[in-house]
C-alpha cells in the first residue's frame, strides 16, 4: 500500500513536470530579446544607444559583435534590425540609424548621398563536387546554367557523362541567399536536394558522384573537391584581392567618415577592429578584409 | 489467507485509512486533469499559432497551390505537393508495411518453431528501440547509393528527369516501412495470442487446416488489435521527421517515386532554423495541417475499420 502511494506520488510529480514542460514550450518563440538589459552597476564610462539597420545576411555577425560590445561596455545598448541592405542604407541616409548594414558594395547613388562604405568582413562561398568528378573549373555562366537547370550533364562542361545532382540549402539559409544573389538567380534555382545544413550538403557531395553544392568557405575539407571559378581558387587571399566572384563584402556604412561619428559609434568600430572583434568575425565563418 | 491480510491491514491503518483514500482520490483526479489539459492546451496552441497565416496568406493559397518559394521576392506558400507527399508516402509505407508486419506476427505467434521465435522476438523489440535518426543514417549509407544506381540505369536517356542522387520518395517509403514494422508486429502478435484457445480448437475440430484456421478464425478474432496496430503504424509513419529528412532530398516536388520530395514534417524541421515573419507563421500552419491530419486519420480509421460488422 505504501509503495503504491509512493508510486502515485512519483507519477504525479512526473505529470507536473510534463505540464511545466508544455507551458515552457507554450511561451512565444521570441527568445532573442532576452540579451538586453545589462546590469546597471557598471564601471564603463560609455553609455547610450547605437542602432544598426540593414542586411539580413549579416544578422549572425552583427548580433555576435553587438553582444560582445555590450558585454565589454555594460552601459551601452546596441539595437540591431535586419530589414535588407537597401532599406538599411536608406535608413542611414535618412538619419534613422547610426550604422547601415549592406551585404554588397554600395551603389554610387548611395555614396553620393553621404553613405561611406566600411568593409568589415567578406563572405565567401566555395563550390564543391565529388572526388571522382574530373571537372575542376567552372565559369559563372556554367554555374548559372547548372543551378537553373539548363545544364544537366557534366559532359556539357567538360566532364564525364554523369547527370548533375544539384544540391543546395533550404529557403532562408544565408549561404543560399548569398549564392543566388551573387549569381543573380534568386528564386530561379531548381534543386534536386535542399538540405538543412552545410554538413549534410558536404556529405551528400562526398557520397554522390554527380553532385555539386555550395558551402561556406571555412568548412572545406578533403572529402570533396573545391572547383576553381573562372580559374581562381577559393582562398581567402584571392577573395580579399577580389578575383573570386562568389564572394561579397559585408559593409557597415556610416553617414560621413567614421572619425566624424559620435564617440560611441567610434568605440563600436574600435571594438570591431580589435583582436576580440576580429576573432568574432572569423568565428562566424567570415574573412577579414585586411 | 487473503482475508487475514486484509483484516490486519485495516486494523493497522484504521486511523489513516480515510486520509489515504482522500489523498489517492485527489492524486488520481489531478493526473487525469493533467492529461486532459495537455491535450486541450496543445490543440488550442496549434490553432492559435497556425491560423494567422491562413488569414494572412489565404487558405487556398496555402493548401491548394503547388509552388513553395517562401523567400522569393513575391513569396508563394503553396504546400499542395507537400501534403500529397505525406499522404502518398504514408499510404505506400502502410500498404507495404502492414501485410509484412501482420504476416510476421502470424508467423511468430502460430507458425514459428519455439526456438526461432524466441530469437526473432527480441530482435524485433530491439528494432523498435532504435532511434529514428539511425534509420536515416542507414538510409543515406545503403538506400541512397542503391537508388542512385537504379536512377542512373532507369533515367539514362531521360531529358527531363532531375537527378537526385538517390534521395527520393522510394527511399523515404522504405525507411518508413522498416520503422512501422515493430509497432505493427508487436501489437498484432499480442492480439493474435490473446485469441481464445477454444476458437482454434473448435476450428481444428471441424477439420480446418492450420492456414485456414489462421486466416478464417484467428485473424478475424484478433481484428480489433490488428486495427490498432495499423492506426499506430499510420501515426508513426505520418509523424516521422528525422529519418526521412535525411533520405528524401527535401525538395518540393510532385511525389513520383524517383523525385526528391518533402513531407509535412520535414517541411517544418528543415526551415524552422532561419524562417522569419510570414514564412515562420506558415510553418506553424503546416504543423496545424499535420495535427489535423493525424486527428482525422486516427478517428476515421478507428471508426471505419472498427465500425464494420463484427461477425466474421
Amino acid at each position: 500500500m505504501k509503495k503504491n502511494i509512493l508510486k502515485r506520488g512519483l507519477l504525479f510529480l512526473l505529470g507536473t513536470c510534463v505540464i511545466l514542460g508544455f507551458s515552457g514550450c507554450a511561451g512565444t518563440g521570441d527568445t532573442a530579446d532576452s540579451s538586453a538589459a545589462p546590469s546597471s552597476a557598471a564601471s564603463a564610462k560609455l553609455s547610450g544607444n547605437i542602432s544598426l539597420t540593414g542586411s539580413t545576411s549579416m544578422e549572425k555577425m552583427v548580433n555576435a559583435l553587438a553582444e560582445g560590445f555590450m558585454e565589454a561596455n555594460t552601459g551601452v545598448k546596441v539595437n540591431a534590425e535586419f530589414v535588407g541592405s537597401s532599406a538599411g542604407i536608406e535608413a542611414l541616409v535618412a538619419g534613422n540609424c547610426d550604422i547601415g548594414n549592406a551585404s554588397r558594395e554600395l551603389k554610387d547613388s548611395e555614396k553620393s548621398s553621404g553613405a561611406v562604405e566600411n568593409i568589415m568582413a567578406i563572405d565567401g562561398i566555395a563550390m564543391v563536387v565529388n572526388k571522382a568528378n574530373t571537372v575542376t573549373d567552372l565559369t559563372k555562366d556554367q554555374l548559372i546554367g547548372i543551378y537553373t537547370g539548363t545544364i544537366k550533364n557534366w559532359s556539357e562542361v567538360g566532364g564525364n557523362d554523369t547527370a548533375i545532382v544539384v544540391v543546395g540549402r533550404e529557403a532562408g539559409s544565408g549561404t543560399r541567399g548569398a549564392f543566388e544573389e551573387i549569381l543573380g538567380i534568386e528564386d530561379k534555382c531548381s534543386y534536386a536536394n535542399e538540405l538543412d545544413s552545410t554538413g549534410a550538403a558536404m556529405a551528400k557531395v562526398a557520397s554522390t558522384e554527380g553532385a555539386i553544392a555550395y558551402v561556406s568557405l571555412d568548412i572545406l575539407d578533403d572529402t570533396v573537391t573545391a572547383v576553381t571559378l573562372d580559374g581562381v581558387e577559393a582562398t581567402p587571399e584571392n577573395i580579399k584581392a577580389g578575383n573570386y566572384f562568389l564572394s561579397r563584402p559585408f559593409v557597415m556604412a556610416t553617414k560621413g567618415e567614421i572619425s566624424a561619428q559620435s564617440e560611441l559609434v567610434q568605440a563600436f568600430f574600435d571594438y570591431v577592429e580589435s583582436a576580440e572583434g576580429q576573432k568574432i568575425i572569423e568565428d562566424v565563418g567570415l574573412i577579414l578584409p585586411n | 489467507m487473503m482475508n487475514t491480510r486484509k483484516n490486519t491491514s485495516i486494523i493497522r491503518n484504521s486511523q489513516t485509512k480515510a486520509l489515504v483514500e482522500t489523498i489517492a482520490q485527489i492524486i488520481f483526479t489531478v493526473c487525469a486533469v493533467v492529461a486532459v489539459l495537455a491535450v486541450f492546451s496543445i490543440t488550442l496552441y496549434m490553432f492559435l499559432q497556425g491560423t494567422p497565416a491562413f488569414a494572412q496568406v489565404g487558405i487556398r493559397e496555402i493548401l491548394f497551390h503547388s509552388v513553395w518559394a517562401p523567400t522569393a521576392q513575391t513569396p508563394s506558400y503553396g504546400i499542395l505537393y507537400i501534403i500529397l507527399t505525406s499522404i502518398i508516402g504514408t499510404a505506400a509505407a502502410v500498404l507495404i508495411g502492414v501485410p509484412i508486419g501482420v504476416l510476421t506476427a502470424v508467423f511468430l505467434a502460430e507458425v514459428a518453431p519455439r526456438k526461432l521465435a524466441a530469437f526473432v522476438r527480441p530482435a524485433i523489440d530491439l528494432l523498435a528501440g532504435i532511434p529514428s535518426v539511425i534509420y536515416g543514417l542507414l538510409g543515406i549509407m545503403i538506400l541512397n547509393p542503391l537508388m542512385y544506381r537504379l536512377e542512373q540505369i532507369i533515367f539514362a536517356d531521360s531529358e527531363t528527369h532531375q537527378f537526385t542522387g538517390g534521395a527520393n520518395l522510394i527511399s523515404a517509403v522504405l525507411v518508413l516501412v522498416i520503422m512501422i514494422l515493430p509497432t505493427v508486429i508487436n501489437i498484432s502478435q499480442s492480439s493474435l495470442q490473446a485469441v481464445q484457445k477454444d476458437l482454434k480448437d473448435a476450428s481444428y475440430g471441424l477439420g480446418a487446416s492450420q492456414i485456414q484456421t489462421i486466416f478464417r478464425v484467428q485473424i478475424p478474432a484478433a481484428k480489433s488489435g490488428i486495427i490498432s496496430a495499423v492506426v499506430l503504424g499510420v501515426g508513426r509513419a505520418i509523424g516521422e521527421a528525422m529519418a526521412i529528412s535525411l533520405v528524401s532530398g527535401s525538395s518540393v516536388n510532385f511525389p513520383l517515386p524517383f523525385n526528391s520530395v518533402r513531407f509535412l514534417t520535414t517541411a517544418i524541421v528543415s526551415e524552422m532554423g532561419y524562417a522569419a515573419d510570414t514564412h515562420r507563421m506558415v510553418l506553424f500552419s503546416i504543423g496545424l495541417v499535420l495535427f489535423v491530419f493525424i486527428m482525422l486519420i486516427n478517428t476515421l480509421l478507428t471508426k471505419i475499420l472498427k465500425g464494420a460488422p463484427q461477425d466474421a
